[in-house]
């Protein structure tokens, strides 16, 4: 489909260098989030609303990591509240409607790649910390406590898979949600389109429904686009947990 | 059968998977409401454990979405 097609804007699509449309979308999230946190970083002692909302943020991610993680948990804000700012940035940027000219908003998160890349850091942290911090001990977190000497191979295992597959399902669950919402909303935009060419009393009729449909199927897209943001974050915290705490 | 039907089948019949996963989030979501009207000075310290059991009965449906997605256009 064509809204997530990466399209070279300059250079060649084959070689090391070239700049494409998702890069450029990823700076507009850069600059974006980074004119919401300079607005709201003035340290007045009676914050205005952009500091409120700005410390509402920070304050939001850090009670987060300090319920889940403990009082060490702070040191872990940085990558957890960057992963929250970008997803949810780019999240609401890919759901912009409007297209111009052929330009047209990229969801930066609807690649595989970008997500990806995302999990493989969390889950390197959660690695070097937990291994940092317990040594050869870190193996302890596959064992749970008061398992049966017969069933500790299986459940070793068992652990095992389930820790490795996490950075994969983290990646998938939040570009396959992209992906799926936008779709939807396609799938619907292109009824629209084909019931005003059927014509008759229907066709306008079935074009009205998808159409109110798509305003509703928008709604649900902005709360996905918090929710995914705000699990990516949670799920990065509790697994953070894990490394620091074992169990 | 010719192949493209086949996948056609195949898309569909994993589309239901999608349809599991909405009894699953329902589920989570339902029974989280059930019990924080009964308790609601509780509520608010689950809502983290909430979203965990969403993130995971969510997973499974867009696994399933993409199995569809897959077979469709990418087999």
């Amino acid at each position: 489909m064509h809204q997530f097609q990466i399209a070279p804007l300059a250079g060649d699509l084959g070689s090391p260098f070239v700049f494409t449309n998702s890069a450029l979308w990823m700076l507009v999230v850069l600059a974006l989030i980074w004119v919401f946190m300079v607005g709201g970083m003035k340290r007045q002692l009676v914050p205005g609303r952009w500091q409120v909302a700005v410390e509402g943020v920070t304050g939001f991610i850090t009670s987060m990591l300090t319920t889940n993680v403990g009082p060490e948990g702070r040191r872990y804000v940085p990558w957890v509240f960057t992963v929250f700012m970008f997803i949810l940035f780019a999240n609401l940027l890919g759901m912009m409607p409007f297209a111009l000219a052929g330009a047209h908003p990229f969801t930066v998160t609807s690649q595989f790649t970008v997500t990806g890349v995302m999990a493989i850091i969390s889950f390197a942290i959660v690695l070097i910390v937990g291994f940092w911090k317990h040594g050869f001990h870190f193996f302890s977190l596959f064992i749970p406590h008061g398992t049966p000497k017969i069933l500790l191979p299986l459940i070793f295992l068992i652990e095992l898979l389930s820790f490795m597959v996490r950075p994969f399902s983290l990646a998938l669950r939040l570009f396959v949600a992209m992906i799926a919402g936008h779709i939807l909303v396609e799938v619907f935009a292109s009824f629209v389109v084909s019931g005003i060419n059927a014509g008759g009393v229907a066709g306008p009729a079935i074009s009205l429904l998808s159409f109110v449909f798509i305003m509703g199927v928008m709604a649900l897209e902005l709360l996905v686009c918090a929710i995914q943001a705000y699990v990516f974050a949670l799920l990065t915290s509790l697994y953070i947990n894990d490394a620091v705490n074992l169990h | 059968m010719d192949l493209e039907a086949a996948k056609v089948i195949g898309a569909g019949l994993a589309a239901i998977g999608v349809g599991a996963a909405a009894i699953g989030v329902g589920n989570v979501f339902g029974s989280f409401l059930e019990s924080a009207i009964r308790n609601p000075a509780a509520a608010d310290s689950q809502q983290g454990r909430l979203f965990i059991g969403f993130a995971a009965a969510e997973l499974l449906g867009l696994i399933a979405f993409a199995v569809a997605m897959i077979i469709l256009y990418a087999v």
